[in-house]
Parts: C-alpha cells; sequence; structure tokens
C-alpha cells in the first residue's frame, strides 16, 4: 500500500473508532453530567431508591448463584460430551438472548402464571411466582443464563484434554476431574461469563416487569424505580440512574479484576 | 504383565495390534499419525476402540466381547503425556501429590516430596510447572506418573518437547527411572535412537499395523521391510535383485548402478545400508580392498552431526555416509566433488520393498 494510501486506512480506522467510542460513552457521561454529586447524595437518601437498589442487588445475587449453580454443569456437559441433539440444545439456551424482554415476559407468564402450563401445579405445591421476589429472580435467570452458560461452555471447551485425561488417569473421576482442574483452569473465562450475565441481570427491565410488577421493596429493582421517577420526576431519575451505572460499574471492574488475577496467576503457572 | 489387542479404525486406515509386555519397555515406533499414540489411549482407557481386549495382572480392564469396561481412574496406569499436562494452577509437589490416594494432606506432601528428591527436583517442590524448565517439566510428570505406583507406565513421546541438549540427558535419566521402576512400560516415540535407547525391546508400526518387534540391535541388522530399515537409520536404495555369482544376489538399481550383497533375494527390493558402514574415496581412487560395492556419487550436503559428518550423496538415488571431521579435512569433501562410495556386500541388506 503506498504512504497516502497507508494514511487514509489508519485514519478510517482511528475516525472509526473515536465516533463509536463518543456515541458508546456519550449517554453515560450524559447521566453524570446531568446528575451532579449533590443529587446522587440526595438520591441515596430516598428510601424508595434504597429499596429498589437493595433489592436489585439481592435479586441479581440470587439469580447469579442460581445460574453458576445449574449453568455450570450444563456448561460442562456441552462442551465435553458428543449426543444426538446437542446442537438443538445449544442454540435453545441461547434462545433467550436474542427474545425480546416483552416476549420473555409474556412467555414467564403463559408458563408459570397462574393460568400458565405449570403455574397451577406450582401453586398446588405452595410456590407462587409471578408478582413476588422469586418471580423477578426467575425473570432474571430466564433473561441472563445464556450469557453465562454460552461462555462457560467455550471456556471449558477450549480447555486442553489432556490435563482432564491426566487427572483420571491419577485416578480422579470425571466429577473429581471437574471440580479440581476444569474449573480451576476455566476460572478466568467463567468470571467473564459470571458478569456479563450480572450485568444483563442488573439491567434487566422489561420479563422483570411483565412477570413480577413493579411492587416497591418486593419487585422494584432499581431499573423499574427509575422507570416509574421518569413519569414524575426526571432529576431524580436521573440520579438513580447515575447511582444504578456506578454500581453496575464497579461489580463488573471488581469480577474483572478477580478474573484477571486469576488469569495472571496461570500465567506464571 | 500388559497385554493389549485392540482393532479400531482411524482415518485413513485401521488400528490392529496384539502385544504383551512381560517386563521392561517396549518402545512402539513409528510415523507419525502411525496409531501409537492410540495404543496408549486405549490402554489406558481414554479410548475405547471398536474391538479389543486390555489386561494387567490378570485383572481385565478391557474386553469388548464381554463387555467389560474399567474407567481411566480404575485402571492402574500411570501416563506421562506429550507435553506433560502439569497442571498448570498446582506447585510441583502438589501435580505428584494430585495421584497419591488416601493420608492426609501432610502424609501425600512429604511422599510427593521425597519422590520428586529422587528426581533430583528438591529445589521445585513449591514451583508451579510455568516456572520449570522443560526437562524439570518432564521429571515432574514421570514422578507425577509414579505416585499412584501403577502397574503400568505409558509414555507418550517423553522427549519430544525437549530441545536436543536436554533431551540427550533426559534420556538417560528416563532410561533409569524406567529400570527402577520395575513394571511393564509402553513407549511411544517417532524417533528410532530414543526407542532404541529407552526401550528394552523396540516394536515399529506403520498405518495402524505392528511390522516387526525385537531388540533395537536385532532391528537394525536384520529389518523385515525397507521401511524398518529405513526408520533404523539405513539408506535405502530401490532396485531389481537377481542371484549373482558365488551366492552373492545383484541388485540393478532404479537409476543406474549396480551393488551386490550376501543376502538372498529376488526381485523388487529395497538394498538397505547404514550411514557408518559407508566409505567414501577419491573418484579415481584404485579399486582394491573387500568392499565389493562401490558407486560413482556427488556429494550433494554435508552436515556435521556431534563428532561426525553426515554427507549426503546422490549416485543417482540418495545414499549417506558417515564420516569423521579428519577424513572429511583428508578427502577436501566439498559439496558438488565426485567420489567414491563402498561397502561390502554383508553389509547390504535386501528386503521387501
Amino acid at each position: 500500500m503506498s504512504r497516502p494510501g497507508r494514511l487514509a486506512w489508519t485514519a478510517l480506522l482511528v475516525g472509526a473508532t473515536a465516533v463509536t467510542l463518543c456515541f458508546l460513552t456519550l449517554p453515560v457521561a450524559a447521566i453524570f453530567v446531568d446528575a451532579g454529586p449533590g443529587d446522587l447524595l440526595k438520591s441515596l437518601g430516598d428510601p424508595v431508591a434504597v429499596d429498589a437498589l437493595q433489592l436489585s442487588l439481592q435479586v441479581t445475587a440470587a439469580a447469579v448463584a442460581v445460574i453458576l449453580v445449574a449453568g455450570t454443569p450444563a456448561a460442562w456437559l456441552l462442551a465435553t460430551r458428543d449426543f444426538p441433539g446437542k446442537a438443538l440444545a445449544t442454540t435453545l439456551i441461547e434462545l433467550p438472548l436474542i427474545l425480546p424482554p416483552a416476549a420473555a415476559g409474556i412467555g414467564l407468564l403463559a408458563a408459570l402464571g397462574p393460568q400458565g402450563l405449570i403455574g397451577p401445579a406450582l401453586e398446588d405445591i405452595g410456590i407462587e411466582l409471578p408478582l413476588t421476589t422469586a418471580g423477578v429472580v426467575v425473570a432474571l435467570v430466564f433473561v441472563s443464563s445464556p450469557f453465562y452458560i454460552r461462555q462457560a461452555q467455550a471456556a471449558f471447551g477450549d480447555l486442553d484434554r489432556s490435563m482432564m485425561d491426566a487427572s483420571r488417569t491419577l485416578g480422579a473421576s470425571e466429577a473429581r476431574t471437574f471440580a479440581r482442574v476444569a474449573i480451576p483452569l476455566a476460572l478466568p473465562s467463567l468470571a467473564t461469563g459470571i458478569a456479563l450475565a450480572w450485568g444483563r441481570a442488573l439491567g434487566e427491565f422489561g420479563a422483570t416487569l411483565m412477570f413480577a410488577g413493579s411492587f416497591r421493596g418486593v419487585t422494584q429493582t432499581a431499573p423499574l424505580a427509575i422507570f416509574e421517577r421518569f413519569a414524575t420526576d426526571f432529576d431524580a431519575a436521573l440520579a438513580l440512574s447515575a447511582v444504578l451505572v456506578a454500581v453496575s460499574a464497579a461489580l463488573l471492574l471488581v469480577i474483572k479484576l478477580l478474573a484477571g488475577r486469576g488469569a495472571r496467576m496461570h500465567a506464571l503457572a | 504383565m500388559l497385554s493389549l489387542e485392540a482393532q479400531t479404525p482411524l482415518r485413513p486406515f485401521a488400528l490392529d495390534v496384539a502385544l504383551t509386555v512381560e517386563r521392561g519397555c517396549l518402545a512402539i515406533t513409528g510415523p507419525s499419525g502411525a496409531g501409537k499414540s492410540t495404543i496408549l489411549r486405549i490402554c489406558a482407557g481414554l479410548m475405547r476402540p471398536a474391538q479389543g481386549r486390555v489386561s494387567s495382572n490378570g485383572e481385565v480392564w478391557l474386553d469388548t466381547e464381554r463387555g467389560t469396561w474399567r474407567d481411566p481412574e480404575e485402571r492402574s496406569c500411570g501416563y506421562v503425556f506429550q507435553e506433560y499436562a502439569l497442571f498448570p494452577h498446582l506447585t510441583a509437589w502438589q501435580n505428584v501429590a494430585y495421584g497419591i490416594p488416601g493420608g492426609s494432606r501432610r502424609e501425600r506432601r512429604s511422599a510427593a516430596e521425597s519422590l520428586l528428591e529422587r528426581f533430583g527436583l528438591r529445589e521445585a517442590t513449591e514451583a508451579k510447572p510455568g516456572a520449570l524448565s522443560g526437562g524439570e517439566r518432564q521429571r515432574v510428570a514421570v514422578a507425577r506418573a509414579l505416585a499412584r505406583r501403577p502397574q503400568v507406565l505409558l509414555l507418550d513421546e517423553p522427549l519430544a518437547a525437549l530441545d536436543t541438549r536436554t533431551s540427550a540427558a533426559a534420556a538417560a535419566e528416563l532410561a533409569a527411572a524406567l529400570r527402577d521402576a520395575g513394571v511393564p512400560a509402553l513407549l511411544v516415540t517417532h524417533d528410532f535412537a530414543h526407542a532404541a535407547q529407552l526401550g528394552t525391546e523396540v516394536a515399529v508400526i506403520d498405518r495402524g499395523c505392528l511390522l516387526q518387534r525385537g531388540t533395537a540391535t536385532e532391528l537394525a541388522a536384520s529389518p523385515a521391510s525397507a521401511f524398518v530399515a529405513d526408520l533404523a537409520g539405513a539408506t535405502v536404495l530401490a532396485g531389481e535383485a537377481r542371484p549373482g555369482d558365488r551366492g552373492l544376489t545383484r541388485v540393478a538399481l532404479d537409476g543406474g548402478g549396480t551393488v551386490v550383497s550376501t543376502d538372498r533375494f529376488q526381485g523388487r527390493t529395497g538394498a538397505s545400508v547404514f550411514p557408518w558402514e559407508v566409505t567414501l574415496e577419491p573418484a579415481d581412487a584404485p579399486d582394491h580392498g573387500s568392499a565389493q560395492n562401490s558407486l560413482r556419487a556427488t556429494v550433494a550436503s554435508i552436515t556435521p552431526v556431534a563428532n561426525r559428518v553426515r554427507v549426503g550423496l546422490t549416485t543417482p538415488q540418495p545414499l549417506a555416509a558417515e564420516v569423521s571431521e579428519s577424513a572429511l579435512h583428508r578427502l577436501g569433501l566439498r559439496v558438488g566433488m565426485q567420489v567414491q562410495a563402498r561397502w561390502k556386500a554383508t553389509a547390504t541388506r535386501l528386503t521387501p520393498l
């Protein structure tokens, strides 16, 4: 490539990156520019906002725990075994990724609602999900588990098979190999999966609103509280948004840092 | 005693082997993709063959006819993997202790450390594999494989990941470790020299089939086929054999030239000779002495190998000679020069091609 050609190409790359960065950070930056530090503090003093944030942290933590417990072995199975219908199973697990949140909410109601597929059966054994905190967790698990499972499946698939084989020949069962070799080796990637799923859960809005409603202290997570205030008090909505962004960013940063530390330990290892 | 038979399709051929190892180390050698590692994987239970039987000391680990199958963790195999497969998140002693059954953490640690000490790795017990040299990693891998006191040792290219200098020392240590272990071992290597050094016996495999088995000396002295001769390091010249004078066989070489051999053979053949049997003389040297084979050759390459020099020749078929460095200077050998390559009829093996 000639020198002017090379320069033009570099200018194109730099320009595209600059435009992308601006576009993606502008709304986030605007939240913090418009909501001063005073507004943020005032928002933290508002019991409705505090309730919403607290609930958000609780339900997302519960959802991530459920996803980890059920999703990790499922991802291992999908990554290590061949069986008929594997491609279909993988696709079904990824389906919620492309489902519109509103459709996800309707789907959850149709399945678990009072008139739903298995809702009445659950009610008979005393489990009521719609309009409850547990319902919020169900909605969060539904929309965010694919983010983790996809990542975990790829992580397990990328592991060096000979490590697993070595563990087996050293007397470890497959379950022990999974716990003592596969999980530690895949940890950095699994952490990324957790961060992605947690981030998605923190921002979840549509499915939660439709399936669980927006009741303060019960089902009103931070995004729902923001939406409720948006109708009456834009500044308060803005302040709460800023807090949610900060909390999410801090949470993801911590997970990323831990994962990075894990990865560095592996690099040294 | 280990005994293994297996038939299983591998692309693009089928593996079909039967072998037993009573004691010592059987080194299986052959080109990449011949099915060498597959034999080890079947033995350890990491792969299930279409048909087969594996037993060790009377315990049946696999019998496809009777539907017997033991998982890898239920077979007593110490396995040294090609790139060692050490666990990167565990220290050297933790890697070794991983395979030690039962006992408290402290007992397992001291057992692991004393094993590492036996392999000269006393200083390295706390190091993670990433901080160890290639040779150290290999020793940790062997120590780890022995930690369970296995009935059988399986080694997949244990020297391939090492550089030439390290591998010479490592091979000597490994040979000693194999003797000390006192259990039947199966070792896989693509390098005949390593097979000869580490195996009490050598088996040659190609395209899924064992071609010949014997001591390295037997294989080199009387290869069953041109393939085995070539693998053992001989140069193979293709030609047509027919009976000649005084009980000798004359071989008309493809592309011109004739060689004689004391072996009896008729038809298409590979005439093989080891490079150290071939002497080089100036092109105009008078023909006397006991060497009956003399081919006019052009020097194509000169490569130092340790304290010798390997000379590649075109006769027109390629031939190799190994000479000392002083001989190289005395003859004034250089690429493109014409020489006479001579060797004895008794050093010429005839095998089916």
